[in-house]
């Protein structure tokens, strides 16, 4: 987890509305930046049930999770949220691993120069301050669309393929099929407001 | 009507539309528009002109339509988010329209890396929905998008692409239900060959209603050698060129006929996608063979254009 900020409770709360919910909490980077009061007084205001709660060092690690998701394998499979209070890296991992499952983030992730967290190898992060992953079904088309689209792919994805570099994926390709899996195709219809740059690296 | 879109009244009126496109020289040469912008009058309603395409380095776009206007036409600015922030396209949304044009279709862009200068920084601040909706609430809400107000708002016709040929493709109706809720007032299509994906798109497209809210021109664009249908078929992403395309072309003898067949391929599918429900004209695009223009549309019944009384 690098530096992260709490996203506002209007934000999460109608992504768990009468729904069971579990909880990741990642304190890897808990000397860097992570507001633990904050972090508990967003865990506070939600009045669904919580069925389970993992705090570990490191949720940026797919190794590390896979234990923890082991561990934790009953609440989880009770659970119909789950909720991430992590860095972007974080929240992709365990998107990545639950992928068939809700996986929201609580946090935004801010720009902290020179520091790229300690595991971040397969999935990208800009620290864009703003994040998405709640409306792509955890995966970031900040860093990995190559025109930063919000709104889905552009008219050049073919084949699953990046149009500007063949050798990469489409990420909103893989945004479509990850949001249809989860029977949440309807998400792609949000229409995605301009960006808030000012609070990402210049 | 929203604006004083030529465009716009032929479409209003419930006739079959008609847009070409003029690209704009790689140099300050003035002659170039004014020869192209020529060959066209006539023979189009509006004419797209297109904003640094393929991200290499040509004359602004607004500057060639404002020389299209002085040749008495309707100039469609295309406007990318590659090259400008949000500050830069609203500056330049005022600028046009205070210069009398009705028209801007607004694009994301082609990536720089495509172009003669790959070094370049992409700006991508705004992507073509966000811009669409940008430009809408500065036409009827008057505002800023920082929110702010304005005291005269930029009277512009909008218009959008979409590309039924590009994947997902089940996302691609959805997508255009997106750019018209964002404002879009008509649609420029990817040009199209294939003509049953085409169809089926339309149908989807029918079927939720949108038809009814934005206009849809379907791209078009005769084929000028055997070298250019297979590079468009392999190189070009998102383009789709079937093999009946190709074999129809390999028929023919000579250079001259593969330009002709070209010519002919492009009459029958205009012919075809305007007996489509839902079609409100077309966009032909011949770039650099601007000179055949006449001739396309005259085949395929079109001529004369519509003309209004001031
Ligand atoms: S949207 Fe992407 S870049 Fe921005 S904070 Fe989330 S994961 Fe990081
Ligand atoms: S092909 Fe996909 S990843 Fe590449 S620019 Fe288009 S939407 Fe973005």
């Amino acid at each position: 987890m690098l530096a992260v900020q709490i996203k506002a409770k209007e934000e999460i709360l109608p992504l768990v509305s009468s729904k069971r919910i579990f909880i990741f909490e990642c304190l890897g980077c808990h000397d860097v930046y992570y507001p633990v009061e904050e972090a508990q007084k967003l865990i506070d205001s939600i009045d669904q049930e919580i069925v389970g709660r993992a705090t570990l060092d490191y949720l940026c690690h797919a190794d590390y999770d896979r234990e923890y998701i082991k561990a934790y394998a009953r609440e989880i499979e009770r659970a119909e949220v789950i909720l991430v209070f992590s860095c972007g890296v974080g929240a992709q991992v365990v998107s990545s691993l639950l992928d068939d499952r809700k996986v929201y983030t609580c946090c935004d992730t801010l720009y902290l120069a020179g520091f790229q967290g300690l595991t971040a190898k397969e999935f990208d992060c800009d620290q864009c301050g703003e994040c998405y992953l709640n409306y792509t079904g955890g995966l970031c088309p900040v860093a990995l669309c190559s025109k930063n689209l919000l709104n889905g792919p552009c008219g050049g994805s073919q084949g699953g393929k990046c149009e500007v570099d063949p050798d990469m994926p489409c990420v909103w390709q893989e945004i479509f099929d990850r949001l249809a899996g989860l029977g949440q195709l309807e998400t792609m219809d949000r229409l995605g407001p301009p960006k808030k740059w000012n609070v990402s690296p210049a | 009507m929203k604006t004083k879109s030529n465009l716009e009244r032929v479409l209003e009126s419930g006739h079959f539309a008609v847009t070409g496109e003029l690209g704009p020289p790689a140099s300050a040469d003035a002659g170039v528009i004014r020869k192209k912008a020529k060959l066209l009058k006539g023979n189009v309603d509006a004419f797209n002109i297109t904003d640094g395409q393929t991200a290499v380095v040509r004359m602004a776009s607004w500057a060639a339509a404002v020389m299209g206007k002085e040749e008495g036409m309707d100039p469609i600015v295309q406007m990318t988010c590659r090259d400008r922030n949000r500050i830069a396209l609203q500056m330049d949304v005022l600028g046009i329209s205070a210069l009398g044009i009705n028209n801007m279709l607004c694009l994301t862009g082609d990536h720089q890396k495509f172009g003669n200068h790959p070094a370049a920084r992409g700006v991508y601040d705004l992507d073509s929905i966000q811009l669409l909706r940008m430009v809408r609430d500065m036409r009827d809400e008057k505002r800023f998008q920082c929110g702010d107000e304005m005291a005269v708002e930029p009277r512009l016709f909008i218009g959008a692409a979409e590309n039924p040929f590009a994947d997902p493709f089940e996302f691609r109706v959805p997508r255009l239900a997106k750019k018209v809720e964002a404002g879009a007032d008509f649609i420029q299509t990817q040009i199209i060959y294939n003509l049953d994906k085409f169809a089926e798109w339309m149908k989807g497209v029918r079927d939720r209603g949108l038809h009814e809210r934005v206009k849809i021109l379907a791209g078009v664009a005769p084929i000028k050698s055997l070298g250019a249908a297979r590079y468009m078929k392999t190189r070009v992403p998102g383009m789709d060129v079937p093999d009946s395309v190709i074999e129809r072309l390999q028929k023919a003898t000579s250079k001259e006929q593969v330009s002709r067949e070209g010519i002919n391929l492009c009459v029958d599918i205009i012919k075809r996608v305007r007996e489509i429900e839902g079609v409100a004209g077309i966009h032909l695009m011949a770039i650099e063979w601007e000179e055949v223009v006449p001739e396309i549309i005259g085949a395929a019944d079109l001529l004369p254009r519509p003309v209004f009384a001031e």
